[in-house]
């Protein structure tokens, strides 16, 4: 739930990046850190294992300019997508204004992407949010790879409410900023709803 | 949204720095600091112009979200309080009011009673405070008073248009 700081003239808001294991979730924060402007961003934290896979997660601050005198801030924040570091990934949803789903494109991984937007489901109803009226997109990673499936397939399995969605190069870059706009824009379209504008 | 909002105005800040600025006073510590539970740094005071309280303050709301995780495997309500003791610095994590967690940064200047004995005042003080604040939140809302509602669509737009 976004932090509205008067003193300091300044608005908070927290984004998740979501998806099963592998599937770029890391990739997409690393990007966006490289490709911003270093007055932009903090330090970004990496809580992950010896092996570069994320424990708990990854952490982003990022400073998008201002609105109406009030600069507005994004905290990106990936969950670990491993089956078993489910107890973390709920912790991680605490709070959350927006929401990225990242679907692996291989078709071998079609399994795992439909278990994660399930899982990601019942998290989200366990925190009293719903996925239909919580600012979400969708992102097909890995387009590249010669093993990627139509992205018509992946929309019917894995997008069929047609939220916004994104084809992605995460570890080269296309797509990766597209997506960040789209749910960031969605969560300030959200706030200005529930500040009581139209 | 389904959860009250955070909002820090003016006039509470002031009385959160002040009770702040009193317990780095009292306990000789280095740096406090208070984050919603959510990782949002809310104020500090102290030593911190070197330190990156940004990462601080989100790596402090995963420390308590895991820890009350813990304890709710245990069949405990929370853990109130989280100590880690270093070389060199010490830090004393507490929960204030269920909603804001207060974190003191201390070296051999001070000790873990001092620290002990003031942050509890210095919560009950804070609790206080946020109670405050979240019935004016609740009102405000309702008067329609924050001014995202007067945001446009252009205003928006402009923040991505390079």
């Amino acid at each position: 739930m976004s932090f509205i700081n008067y003193p300091a003239r300044e608005i908070n808001c927290k984004i998740v990046y979501y998806g099963p294991g592998l599937c770029g979730k890391t990739t997409n924060l690393q990007y966006i850190y490289k490709k911003t402007n270093p007055d932009a961003k903090g330090k970004m934290i990496s809580l992950a294992t010896e092996t570069e896979r994320t424990l708990f997660f990854d952490f982003l601050p990022l400073s998008l300019g201002e609105i109406r005198g009030f600069k507005t801030r994004f905290h990106l924040y990936t969950v670990p997508g491993q089956v078993f570091y489910d107890a973390s990934r709920k912790l991680i949803l605490k709070g959350v204004d927006g929401i990225v789903f990242v679907a692996d494109s291989q078709v071998e991984r079609m399994e795992a992407n439909v278990e994660s937007i399930e899982n990601l489901k019942a998290n989200l109803v366990e925190q009293g949010y719903s996925l239909d009226s919580i600012p979400y997109v969708m992102q097909y990673n890995k387009r590249d790879l010669p093993n990627a499936a139509p992205v018509d397939e992946m929309r019917k399995l894995l997008n069929p409410n047609g939220v916004p969605e994104f084809e992605s190069i995460a570890t080269e870059g296309p797509g990766v900023f597209e997506t960040l706009k789209s749910v960031a824009k969605l969560v300030l379209v959200e706030l200005k709803k529930g500040a009581g504008g139209q | 949204m389904s959860f009250t909002q955070l909002v820090l105005y003016e006039e509470e800040f002031k009385r959160i720095n002040d009770v702040l600025t009193k317990l780095y006073s009292e306990t000789n510590a280095k740096v406090i600091f208070l984050v919603d539970r959510n990782g949002q740094l809310i104020a500090n005071t102290g030593e911190t112009e070197n330190l990156d309280t940004t990462s601080l303050a989100s790596l402090t709301a995963g420390n308590i979200a895991a820890t009350g995780s813990m304890a709710k495997l245990l069949g405990e309500k929370e853990f109130t309080i989280i100590f880690h003791e270093g070389y060199r610095d010490n830090i004393y994590i507490s929960i204030v009011g269920r909603r804001v967690i207060m974190v003191v940064i201390f070296d051999e200047r001070s000790s873990l009673g001092l620290v002990r004995l003031r942050a509890k005042k210095a919560g009950d003080d804070l609790t206080a405070i946020f109670d405050e604040l979240l019935r004016k939140v609740d009102s405000k809302t309702e008067e329609g008073v924050s001014p995202f509602a007067e945001i446009t669509d252009d205003d928006i737009d402009k923040l991505f248009s390079e």
